[in-house]
């Protein structure tokens, strides 16, 4: 027997959101569901309780009926207390959850034996992006954040001159070049105004140029970058010199838009006071970390508030305010989610967790909490691990040890087993060995030390052209020959097999005169190739 | 010329050497740094000949002859190469190291002028006997190497019933004979144990490579590279000369380096591709239960192609081993050349293990004259890929297969791989739906937004070059 698929009206102050949008209902319909829709729910978007009838849906008069009929939930919020209660057991809820912040709600769910997929938690690869609602809700949120800085905003975006004087572009500067960010980049760019915007992955400029912005970097090269591309820790020295690029910016744009945000963290205070005051009156900050405490001092979550003659804006409600196109979007995220777990497509549902996705996204089954989801399996090969950790709570552990990320430093087991095995042969060598041989020994360490050094820095580009002449270089053995082929002789040492060493050293040296000559030409005319 | 003297001009050999490979972290300086190498290389063999240990009335000319004879072969070889044979010239070359590593250990232990004692000659008996060891598995392994990448042997992993265990066997015995030599009272005693674990050296050089697919290449390459430098760092032990250790030690950890660099592109773990087999007996497995690709695959004409390019406004080229086979490097310029003047912006994507060896594909381009800067890494353009209209993958396949990034049961599975499909549109150039070296299936040919352009890449090129400038 089919599934129902219940939509209840958001119950939270100030929610306008809603899980469902007409052409989502006929698709899942399709899907062999039924869909039954609280009355009057979509009335805030301009969605008419006809046009989801006339979608296919049923309408179900109060919230009490609809989750005394739905066998799934569909929801934007998390539920609350109530609404939990008037759930059916064993119903299937999806929504937003966020398991970590919600202990006590997960606690609830669970005794009610619901099994719950939270929006949030699905992991970020790349087969589920389709059903990444956070990016999907952050996309919004970036576009929505340069209207509403355009409202509050005295003046054009875009610079004319018309026949009542010359106006100026709008200069507006973005912190943090994720999905919002890049969203708000795109929307400020094609109002017209001169966009900049500044992260601290340095990699993610040429994704910032392509949306016609221009990449504000942070002139300070950390330590240690280039090895394994990874450096990521903040020094010190790194945030001071991104709080002068920040208090540059703030003096001659007229619009910031921050949305800097680390998980599990407070937001960082990137905007300052004394920023604030360097800028211009009338100018606006557009906050979306404000849930998070916000990146400007000045912030107050959820409000308006004009300061030093800076209106700086905290709402906390972005994406509901661009209410139909947030239902829209969420909705197909959901729509691609039941996709995945009715595969079948006869309208029933299988939490399949073999499947990655749906396994990182379910959070509770039947009544038991499943989250935080296990490690990735482990036939799966170390390049994987790292994407799929990222969605786990591995990334706030990491995080919550104050340095935001960091490289992959080796783990201090294995470090130990290495520098326990360092250090036996080390001894051994030491007690063992003629001192002639520590000489040599010292010098065969260090240069491998060395080798490690330079190697590293060659450019992939020129691996050929590194390997033609390293083995060129390795016919240094010639040398070994050398001094095999004639050695001044003591009048003693008269049993000595003076033609067969010959001979073999004569043969070593022709044949590294080969690798050495051809080595070094070859190389040389390979690099003679190499041009701008 | 004195002891000192000498000591001091290695001193000087062995810092040329270093900033020789620092040069080519840049292809500006790189040029450069092949120079100090010469110039090391020829204060290393002066300082030598002139030096203290040289005999100059009998040896010197033994050692112009040797020069001669051997530097000819060399140029002229160098002179001769193409660049599509690079790999196989560098295996062969190695494979030279290695022989004249293992020349100079037997001769250094017939050699009885130059006298030990006590733990003093068992460490030199230790060293000779891994010179020789190191020296004859570079030797034969590089011989293989040669063979398979010139095409004389085939590309077809070569696999031994237990061969796992026949190796650890070799292990074993070169242990036991090695223990047997050190403790051999003179020099005749000691041939026998020396000359066997030769053999076995020998042998198990040649059964490590020919385990190894055609599509792992790069790592053995770089390996063998390695070991090259290693017995070369043996041999300056067993000599108790520094420089020969220095020079060595810094081959063997550049080819480290290099293995390491393309296990890692691979996704593999350094052991199992050693332990070879791949896409056969462990790989086949799950690729058969695996998701089966499925859909239609929609061909295209080079003259569609030409159209595609045409109407383009950024373009990725993505090079593979097919390109070097068919020769090809020379009308992709053509066509990147003709495109840039319409002002195309055409870009190459270089993945790390395009190709048998580290950086081949860049040399092949280099040759073309397509400029560096428009060559990138993966690393570099796999972001750019959504806002590129047309990427053209030319005789690639596992290096853009989507499956190593979606489906975890597949072989390849966790592989960095260039994300040719987040293009608007891909065209894949191939000679037919055979699937790649890994044996894998490769979803991306059955993707809504891919093309196939069938042929020889060499044919179907010109084809769409001659199109495009109509």
């Amino acid at each position: 027997m089919p599934l129902t698929i219940g939509v209840p009206r958001e119950t939270f102050a100030g929610e306008k959101r809603f899980a469902a949008a007409p052409e989502v209902v006929e698709k899942l319909i399709k899907l062999g569901f039924s869909v039954r829709i609280e009355s009057g729910t979509g009335a805030t978007e301009n969605f008419s309780d006809t046009a989801f009838s006339a979608a296919g849906a049923t309408i179900a008069s109060s919230a009490a009926d609809l989750f005394a009929t739905s066998d799934i939930i569909f929801k934007v919020r998390a539920p609350s207390n109530d609404e939990v209660a008037a759930m059916r057991p064993g119903t299937t809820l999806i929504s937003f959850i966020w398991p970590a912040q919600n202990a006590e709600l997960m606690k609830q769910m669970a005794e009610r034996r619901l099994t719950v997929l939270a929006m949030d938690s699905v992991p970020r690869i790349s087969r589920a992006q389709k059903m990444d609602a956070l990016s999907s809700m952050a996309n919004i949120a970036g576009y929505r954040a340069v209207i509403e800085a355009a409202y509050h905003f005295g003046r054009f975006f875009s610079g004319q001159i018309t026949a009542a004087g010359k106006v100026p572009p709008a200069k507006v500067f973005v912190i943090g070049a994720g999905v919002a960010g890049l969203a708000a980049l795109g929307a400020a760019v094609s109002l017209g105004a001169i966009v900049r915007a500044n992260d601290t992955r340095p990699e993610v400029g040429d994704q910032v140029k392509s949306m016609g912005a221009e990449f504000v970097p942070v002139n300070y090269q950390e330590e240690g970058t280039g090895v394994g591309g990874y450096a990521k820790v903040m020094s010190e020295g790194f945030q001071k010199a991104q709080r002068e690029v920040f208090a540059n910016q703030a003096k001659d744009v007229d619009i910031i838009i921050t949305t800097a945000l680390i998980p599990g963290k407070p937001a960082p205070k990137l905007i300052t006071a004394d920023m604030v005051r360097s800028m211009r009156p009338g100018s606006v900050i557009v906050d979306l970390a404000a849930e998070q405490g916000g990146n400007c001092e000045f912030t107050v979550p959820g409000e308006v508030v004009v300061r030093e003659g800076v209106t700086i804006i905290g709402y906390t409600d972005l994406p509901s305010r661009l209410s139909k196109q947030a239902s829209t979007l969420y909705a197909t995220n959901l729509l691609r989610l039941t996709e995945e777990l009715c595969k079948t497509k006869d309208g029933l549902i299988n939490v399949n967790f073999e499947d990655e996705a749906i396994r990182g996204a379910t959070v509770i089954k039947e009544g038991e909490i499943t989250w935080p989801p296990p490690p990735p399996r482990l036939s799966a090969a170390p390049a994987q691990v790292k994407p799929a950790a990222a969605a786990t709570p591995a990334v706030l552990k990491k995080s919550s040890h104050g340095h935001g990320g960091g490289g992959e430093p080796m783990s201090a087991k294995t470090l130990t087993i290495m520098f326990a095995i360092a250090a036996a042969l080390f001894w051994l060598i030491g007690a063992y060995a003629p001192p002639s041989f520590l000489g040599h020994f010292t010098v065969f360490v260090l240069a491998c030390f060395i080798g490690y050094m330079v190697v590293w820095n060659v450019t992939p580009s020129l691996h050929t052209p590194l390997m033609s002449v390293t083995n060129a270089i390795s016919s240094i053995i010639a040398v070994g020959a050398i001094v095999q082929v004639a050695p001044p002789l003591a009048e003693s040492a008269t049993d000595r097999p003076d033609t067969l060493i010959l001979g073999l050293a004569v043969a070593a040296l022709a044949l590294t005169a080969i690798n050495m000559f051809g080595g070094f030409a070859v190389t040389r005319r390979m690099l003679a190739m190499f041009r701008k | 010329m004195s002891a000192n003297i000498a000591t001091i001009a290695y001193l000087g050999a062995a810092i040329l050497f270093i900033t020789s490979l620092g040069g080519l972290s840049n292809p500006e300086t790189s040029r450069r740094g092949n120079f100090f190498g010469m110039v090391g290389m020829t204060i290393a063999v002066l300082a030598t000949v002139l030096g203290p240990r040289v005999d100059l009335v009998i040896g010197l000319p033994w050692i112009i002859g040797a020069l001669a004879v051997g530097g000819g072969v060399g140029l002229y070889a160098a002179r001769k190469v193409q660049m599509t044979q690079m790999p196989e010239l560098v295996a062969l070359m190695h494979s030279l190291v290695g022989l004249a590593a293992c020349f100079v250990g037997f001769a250094s232990y017939v050699d009885t002028s130059v006298v030990h004692t006590g733990a003093e000659k068992a460490i030199h008996e230790v060293e000779i006997y891994i010179g020789i060891l190191i020296g004859a598995v570079t030797f034969s392994g590089s011989v293989i190497a040669f063979g398979k990448l010139s095409g004389k042997i085939g590309g077809k992993p070569l696999l031994l019933p237990a061969r796992h265990w026949l190796n650890l066997l070799a292990l074993i015995v070169i242990i036991w004979f090695g223990v047997r030599f050190v403790a051999a009272p003179d020099v005749n005693a000691g041939m026998i144990p020396l000359a066997i674990m030769t053999i076995i050296a020998l042998l198990f050089g040649m059964h490590m490579v020919m385990a190894i697919g055609g599509a792992d290449m790069p790592v053995v390459v770089s390996m063998l590279n390695s070991y090259s430098g290693w017995a070369a760092a043996a041999t300056g032990f067993m000599l108790t000369n520094d420089l020969l250790i220095v020079t060595g030690a810094l081959v063997g950890s550049s080819g480290a380096i290099l293995s390491y660099i393309m296990c890692r592109a691979m996704n593999r773990n350094f052991i199992s591709v050693i332990a070879g087999g791949f896409g056969t007996a462990g790989g086949a497995a799950p690729a058969a239960t695996g998701e089966q690709p499925a859909g239609e695959v929609v061909a295209v004409t080079a003259t569609e192609t030409a159209e595609m390019l045409r109407s383009a406004k950024s373009v990725v080229i993505i090079p593979g081993y097919g390109m070097a086979v068919a020769q090809a490097q020379h009308t992709v310029y053509e066509i990147t050349k003709l495109l840039r003047e319409k002002g195309v912006n055409v870009r190459f994507a270089i993945h790390p293990v395009a190709g048998r060896m580290p950086g081949h594909m860049n040399v092949l381009l280099a040759e073309a004259k397509v400029p560096y800067d428009i060559v990138l890494e993966m690393d570099e353009i796999n972001d750019d890929f959504p806002n590129t209209d047309v990427s053209i993958v030319i005789g690639a396949n596992d290096i853009v297969n989507p499956a190593a990034e979606d489906d975890p049961t597949s072989p390849i599975a966790g592989m960095p791989v260039l994300q040719v499909w987040k293009s608007k549109t891909s065209i894949v150039m191939k000679r037919s739906m055979a699937s790649g070296y890994a044996g894998v299936d490769n979803p991306l040919f059955f993707k809504e937004k891919n093309r196939m352009l069938f042929g020889d890449a060499k044919k179907m090129l010109d084809e769409v070059f001659v199109a495009l400038k109509n």
